[in-house]
């Protein structure tokens, strides 16, 4: 068992389903037998406010929130978010976007414009940058709401976890009915990130 | 094997456990969890009360009836059941009593972050403070006992970190606990004055009593490291510390009230330095301080909002934090918003147009005060609505209160609504108030309430009615509108503000993600009749945005077909779907 801690940033838009995602990886460090701490949001700031989960897992684990520049890995289900968070990231983490893009209430109304390039700003910040079109792969899966399980798929390859742990807890979490989408799925999104040491 | 379970899930599993067979709560951020999921277990009694204060005095009953009982709200709800609370704290329990606070540093879904471990010290009442979920468990199993022991209500502490991170937990048996006799008390029970002078006696020798008690406990523990520095936390602060500071000692607290003055005294003596770190209020500190220990708090560390890992490091092991990368500045804040097809933004958005004077209330269309709905003046708790409406109007006349509207949400009248409503019959006051029926508590994930017609377990039950019952108090203007039907909307209020009599505008219309009426069929827009005028998006709905390069606006695929923007738009440009 490897001895130093992983920490993982999911962040999105509330209603976009981080949860699911969050609850796989955490599964997945349940059954290999790590501490583990996840923390969420839930109440007000999930009416389509800006949601952030943190997974946290290794050999002992006392905080369940990651400190500030501590991230391994900070998955954005929308594109600005990534931007909102990044100040969370280690010198050499990884950052994988969802190239997909929710206004936020300013925007909405007129009061600010939406950041279109700010992907493009993480990169050139952050080397170990990928951006992935999830929502479409999903659909080719078969169901757009899999895209979730596409970010998963990156996100696992991304930490190194094995490919036969992930799918049993996507067994374990997902609907029978949804099952074979969210494995298509999940084995497209490993397609998309070598993984890192 | 050990599984994962947020804070609130852990707590009802320990009352579980404990062998608890009642429970009561209204619902509320962060403490929602507890009492929905305590139902879940077989052969137990649960239930959604109107508000915290009858959850309080159910649970109070369930006690003295010989149960061990469960009762659970948030920060501010102990303020409403803090009535029936005081005074229990001197009656004491027969069952095991323990009452939950879930506290909300960082106001992550509240009005204020008052600090509830307070409430121990006011109210004479053994406070614990678990760090994670199996403490969580752990405590509340542990509870009971000291409830039963000391003769007295206990209170969990938790916080929105603790309540809804999930940390690894180990189940264990339900203790099969027996009701206790019960048998007519009124010495202890009836709380007369002089009944009530002989129980303060109870109530300071029980303090006594549970001082030595903390003393010793193992809730309370030292995990000695570097004598350079001493620290004392409780709660997730402790996780904190021992996150970023693993070679410091430690003074664990998980009684917070009262304190182990002896225990604290020794650790202040064998370190060099003294710190504790308490999110919020000094409570620890003041009392440490007064006790003539030389320690440091909120000199180094922040009132106001959670701590974080980072912060510790910094203030205590003097590791700067490191710059960053600064995006966050270049992009907009995403506050949170009504849901797209949600039935009150019709609401906030005729209020706006209107220009009047709006006195708001605590739930999802507290949002309408946002900009560009931005349809509120006032909202400060549970059911002020309807009493600062009437305030408006005996302090500024009847003229303005024309101009006036009391707006609050179903759950929330039953919950503290209504009696203000029978001032402003009472005090022959002519407000207007608009009762947003969308036939859920919503905001805190759809729970039942008594005029949804289901309890907590999703039986049918007895239906509050809630027209019938304005009715009763004396109101005779009573009108049913749809939300989402503008021009009536606009109408019926017009028509009841310039009226000198009190009125009540219920819009009914369920929670669009309760998906009990999906809205039927698309909407488009029509690109030769926008005009770009952009009239649209001031109802501050995800579901239309605006492409400034082509100058017009777009139906985006979150639209829920609620029909309220072709209502707006001046050209006609958004279109439903033929067929």
């Amino acid at each position: 068992m490897q001895s130093q801690t992983t920490n993982i940033l999911i962040v999105g838009v509330g209603g976009q389903g981080t949860l699911l995602t969050s609850r796989i990886i955490a599964q997945v460090a349940v059954q290999m037998g790590y501490d583990v701490k996840v923390s969420e949001v839930h109440g007000m700031a999930q009416r389509g406010g800006s949601v952030v989960t943190q997974v946290r897992y290794g050999k002992k684990i006392y905080s369940p929130i990651i400190k500030k520049g501590d991230t391994d890995v900070l998955l954005a289900f929308e594109k600005i978010e990534s931007a909102r968070w990044l100040d969370y990231l280690k010198p050499d983490g990884m950052v994988i976007i969802n190239n997909e893009r929710v206004n936020p209430l300013p925007v909405m109304s007129g009061k600010a414009k939406y950041p279109e390039d700010i992907h493009e700003k993480v990169s050139g910040l952050i080397k170990n940058t990928v951006v992935a079109e999830a929502t479409n792969i999903a659909e080719h899966c078969g169901n757009i709401k899999a895209a979730n399980v596409v970010l998963v798929g990156m996100l696992s390859q991304a930490i190194g976890l094995p490919n036969d742990e992930v799918e049993k807890a996507i067994r374990a979490i997902v609907p029978a009915k949804a099952l074979d989408v969210n494995l298509a799925a999940f084995r497209e999104g490993c397609k998309l990130v070598t993984g890192v040491e | 094997m050990k599984k994962l379970m947020i804070g609130n899930a852990a707590i009802a599993r320990g009352a579980y456990e404990a062998g608890a067979t009642v429970a009561a709560a209204y619902p509320g951020t962060p403490s929602t969890e507890i009492v929905s999921g305590f139902s879940k277990y077989d052969g137990v009694y649960a239930e959604w009360s109107p508000n915290e204060k009858v959850a309080m005095e159910v649970a109070a009953g369930a006690s003295i009836g010989g149960a061990r009982t469960l009762v659970a709200m948030k920060h501010v709800g102990v303020n409403v059941a803090a009535d029936p609370l005081f005074t229990f704290a001197y009656t004491g329990v027969n069952g095991g009593l323990v009452i939950v606070s879930g506290d909300d540093p960082g106001m992550h879904s509240s009005q204020n972050e008052q600090d509830n471990r307070g409430y121990g010290r006011f109210a004479k009442l053994p406070v614990l403070e678990p760090a994670d979920s199996q403490e969580a468990l752990d405590f509340t199993r542990m509870a009971f006992d000291i409830s039963e022991e000391y003769d007295s209500p206990v209170m969990l502490r938790v916080t929105t970190r603790l309540a809804h991170s999930q940390t690894l937990v180990e189940e264990g048996a339900r203790k099969d606990v027996a009701l206790k006799d019960y048998t007519k008390n009124a010495a202890k029970y009836v709380m007369l004055p002089g009944h009530a002078r002989m129980r303060h006696i109870e109530v300071e020798k029980r303090m006594l009593g549970l001082q030595e008690f903390a003393e010793t406990s193992s809730l309370n523990r030292i995990e000695w490291g570097s004598k350079q520095l001493g620290i004392i936390a409780s709660g997730v602060a402790y996780q904190y510390v021992k996150e970023v500071l693993p070679e410091v000692s430690v003074l664990k607290l998980g009684i917070t009230n009262p304190l182990p003055k002896q225990l604290i005294s020794s650790f202040a003596e064998q370190v060099d330095r003294l710190v504790i770190v308490e999110e919020l209020e000094p409570v620890i500190e003041e009392q440490v301080k007064s006790w003539g220990i030389k320690v440091e708090g909120k000199e180094i560390f922040t009132l106001l909002g959670e701590y974080s890992p980072e912060m510790i490091e910094e203030k205590l092991g003097g590791i700067k934090p490191a710059p960053g990368y600064g995006l966050d500045k270049e992009i907009p804040a995403r506050p949170p918003l009504m849901c797209p097809g949600c039935p009150h933004r019709g609401v906030f958005h005729t209020l706006n147009k209107m220009k009047l004077v709006v006195m708001g209330d605590i739930g999802c269309y507290t949002l309408g005060a946002l900009s560009p709905l931005e349809g509120m003046d006032a909202c400060i708790c549970m059911g002020a609505s309807i009493g600062s409406a009437l305030g408006m109007e005996k302090a500024r006349g009847e003229e303005f209160a024309s101009k006036t509207v009391a707006v609050i949400g179903d759950s929330t009248f039953v919950h503290s609504g209504i009696t203000a409503l029978i001032d402003v019959i009472y005090n022959k006051g002519t407000s207007t108030v608009i009762i947003l029926d969308n036939d859920t508590t919503a905001m805190t994930g759809h729970q039942e309430h008594p005029a949804t017609g289901m309890n907590i377990r999703q039986q049918p039950t007895n239906k509050l009615d809630i027209e019938g019952l304005i009715r009763a108090i004396g109101i005779k203007n009573i009108r049913i509108v749809d939300p989402l039907k503008l021009d009536q909307l606009e109408a019926a209020l017009k028509e009841e503000l310039d009226r000198r009599e009190p009125s009540v505008i219920i819009t009914k219309r369920p929670c669009v993600l309760l998906n009990r009426t999906p809205y039927a069929g698309k909407y488009y827009v029509d690109e030769e009749l926008c005009k770009g005028c952009k009239r649209c998006l001031k109802v501050g709905c995800a579901g239309i945005y605006f492409i400034e390069e082509d100058k017009r606006a777009v139906i985006h695929s979150s639209c829920a077909a609620c029909g309220l923007c072709p209502q707006i738009c001046t050209f006609d440009a958004i279109k439903k779907v033929e067929g």
